[in-house]
């Protein structure tokens, strides 16, 4: 299983597409790596600069019908080279969601409300989440100086996710699973 | 209770219910294009899994960039062309025989009712036109589909989209698509199928029925889908002759693909087009619509017609029609690219590509090219696009550059314009 744990990047915009997390110029590389300084290049977000707000964040927060757009898995591999291995969204696309999981990363939708407290009490300061796939819950804490975790858990949301979705997860992608099951 | 087509096709091709969630089904047509399946075959070889589950049921292209624009596109090609080759996809299309995958592989008669469908390409939507479930999928889906021939979806719910109405002059299936993604949201039938019917969908040709249900996915849809008629079956006739003793025979089979009257909807909408004006994007999402009325007179850099949204014939004969007679204005570049070969030169052989030329387009072979900037004809910041094409993302057709999303008609009366204009086809 893959890490899921790190301080947040929060994206506050709805219908975010593939187009604008990788831009359709770089699906002309053929490994994953190169699309590494691409992420969000082309994002439309006031005070976002991709060039300045990727680096040492690990988990993308952010509102409703992430994703949306072109099927590419590029945008997803363009998360997993940059160590984002969970994006915690109001809802998302189908296709950018069931790559996600095909890839053994992670898509957690949660309530408005839900999302719209992590941005109300965390957007401003920073934030360190970990997500516990087992208890299915996501933790939040506060972030320290060194962007690394500080004190207690500040909040605990409880998620929900399919046995499949876990099952895809534990076992390291869909590629894997498929070939032993059918 | 009865069932959904969507539901029909998916008990008829069930294979697995793994944890009660999901729905594996087999598939009957896996589509390749250059530029999401080189990952998936790489990373089969790599797997020591370079194998194919149907080299028939396969079919393959080089569509997106074509011919090869540089060293890393050639690889691309390269890499489809010789896996292609070493497992017996006898369906492949490389230059000179290639189209844009969602109009080359419906007019090769490969899509059926009740058949599923899957590409690493989010417009497969498309060919739900022919009463089939076909869905975009990402690389990874596509490995497993080249590989077991079978795919995991969510249990389908179905927004059913009810048109009715008869079609204005000058308005054209892709004002309704336009209209209805305005009403409904990019978001409105996300995990969705979007069920496309009533009386305004049974008069469309299948050119119609593609052009709308290939945008099914800019509302979030997984497939759109059209009920098999016996305009499926003309269309399809050429390739199911010897397979039914008449067309009437052919509707009849194929009828069992309509949904069922007490079939249960995640929501119903009614929509009469009666009065539909012809439509416009703005902005940077594809619910971003106005009329044409409201946005006449932006002035426009670059007029596109094609792609797999409007490169067909019907909207070449359109376009001309329109463009008969007129030159562009001297402030626009235009481009016309016919979506296959074999519309290429049906437009040559009717005049139209004279047409087209005379009036000072630049026609280029078919590719997907300049829809998602990748190339043939990539706008410079600041410039704006008036196309027939289907998404209007920022720096989706170059970076920095604006998109507007249109029918054909509206398309060439804006090249002659120089600025987004009603087409004289439509009578406000």
């Amino acid at each position: 299983m893959k890490d899921f744990k790190g301080p947040v990047l929060f994206l506050d915009r709805s219908d975010i597409n593939t187009d604008e997390i990788i831009p359709a110029k770089y699906l002309t590389e053929n490994e994953k790596e190169a699309l590494k300084p691409h992420l969000l290049e082309d994002l439309i977000l006031e005070g976002f600069d991709a060039s300045k707000d990727i680096t040492g964040n690990r988990v993308v927060v952010t509102r409703q019908n992430f994703g949306c757009g072109s099927s590419r898995e590029h945008a997803p591999w363009a998360f997993e080279v940059n160590g984002y291995h969970v994006v915690i969204a109001e809802g998302f696309a189908r296709i950018f969601r069931q790559n996600m999981y095909n890839c053994g990363m992670l898509a957690i939708d949660l309530a408005a409300s839900d999302i719209s407290r992590l941005f109300d009490e965390f957007a401003g300061s920073g934030a360190w989440i970990e997500v516990d796939v087992s208890a299915g819950a996501i933790e939040v804490y506060a972030l320290g100086e060194n962007r690394d975790r500080q004190g207690e858990v500040m909040a605990s949301i409880p998620f929900e996710m399919s046995g499949f979705d876990r099952a895809l997860i534990e076992s390291g992608g869909w590629v894997e699973y498929a070939d032993s099951h059918y | 209770m009865g069932q959904t087509i969507a539901e029909k096709i998916f008990s008829t091709h069930l294979v697995d219910e793994p944890f009660g969630d999901v729905s594996v089904l087999k598939l009957d047509r896996v589509f390749c294009h250059e530029i999401t399946t080189p990952i998936a075959i790489n990373d089969l070889q790599k797997r020591g899994k370079d194998r194919v589950f149907d080299p028939d049921k396969i079919k393959a292209v080089i569509d997106h960039v074509s011919p090869a624009k540089d060293s890393k596109t050639a690889v691309q090609g390269k890499i489809l062309r010789d896996w292609a080759r070493k497992h017996q996809i006898r369906d492949f299309f490389d230059i000179g025989a290639n189209g844009v995958c969602h109009a080359l592989f419906p007019e090769k008669g490969y899509v059926r009712p009740g058949f599923t469908v899957i590409m690493g390409d989010s417009h497969t939507c498309t060919h739900g036109a022919f009463g089939a479930f076909a869905a975009g999928v990402g690389t990874t889906d596509l490995e497993v589909g080249i590989l077991k021939g079978v795919c995991t979806f969510k249990k389908p719910k179905t927004i059913r989209i009810e048109l009715t109405g008869n079609l204005p002059d000058g308005v054209y299936a892709k004002d309704v698509i336009l209209y209805v993604i305005g009403q409904i949201s990019v978001n409105g039938a996300t995990n969705m199928v979007m069920e496309f019917c009533g009386s305004c969908v049974d008069q469309m040709s299948m050119e119609e029925r593609m052009t709308l249900c290939n945008m099914a996915v800019e509302a979030g849809a997984t497939s759109g889908i059209c009920y098999p008629d016996m305009t499926t079956v003309e269309y399809l006739w050429p390739f199911i002759r010897d397979d039914f003793q008449s067309k009437e025979a052919a509707l009849e089979s194929y009828s069992k693909y309509i949904s069922d009257d007490d079939a249960e909807y995640e929501a119903v909408k009614t929509f009469d087009i009666s009065n539909l004006e012809p439509l416009v994007t703005y902005g940077y999402k594809p619910d971003n619509v106005k009329t044409v009325t409201e946005m006449a007179g932006t002035s426009v850099d670059q007029v596109y017609i094609g792609s797999c949204t409007n490169g067909r014939i019907e909207d070449l004969r359109v376009a001309a029609k329109i463009l008969e007679g007129h030159v562009i204005s001297p402030t626009v570049r235009a481009i016309v690219s016919p979506a296959t070969p074999k519309i290429f030169n049906q437009a040559m052989e009717e005049g139209l590509m004279k047409i087209f030329m005379d009036a000072g387009f630049c026609v280029t072979n078919p590719t997907c090219g300049a829809c998602l900037g990748m190339s043939n004809g990539i706008l410079a910041p600041g410039e704006v696009a008036a196309t027939t094409t289907n998404r209007n993302f920022n720096g989706r057709m170059g970076k920095g550059g604006m998109v507007h999303l249109m029918s054909p008609a509206t398309a060439a009366a804006s090249a002659i314009q120089g600025v987004i204009t009603n087409s004289p086809m439509f009578i406000g």
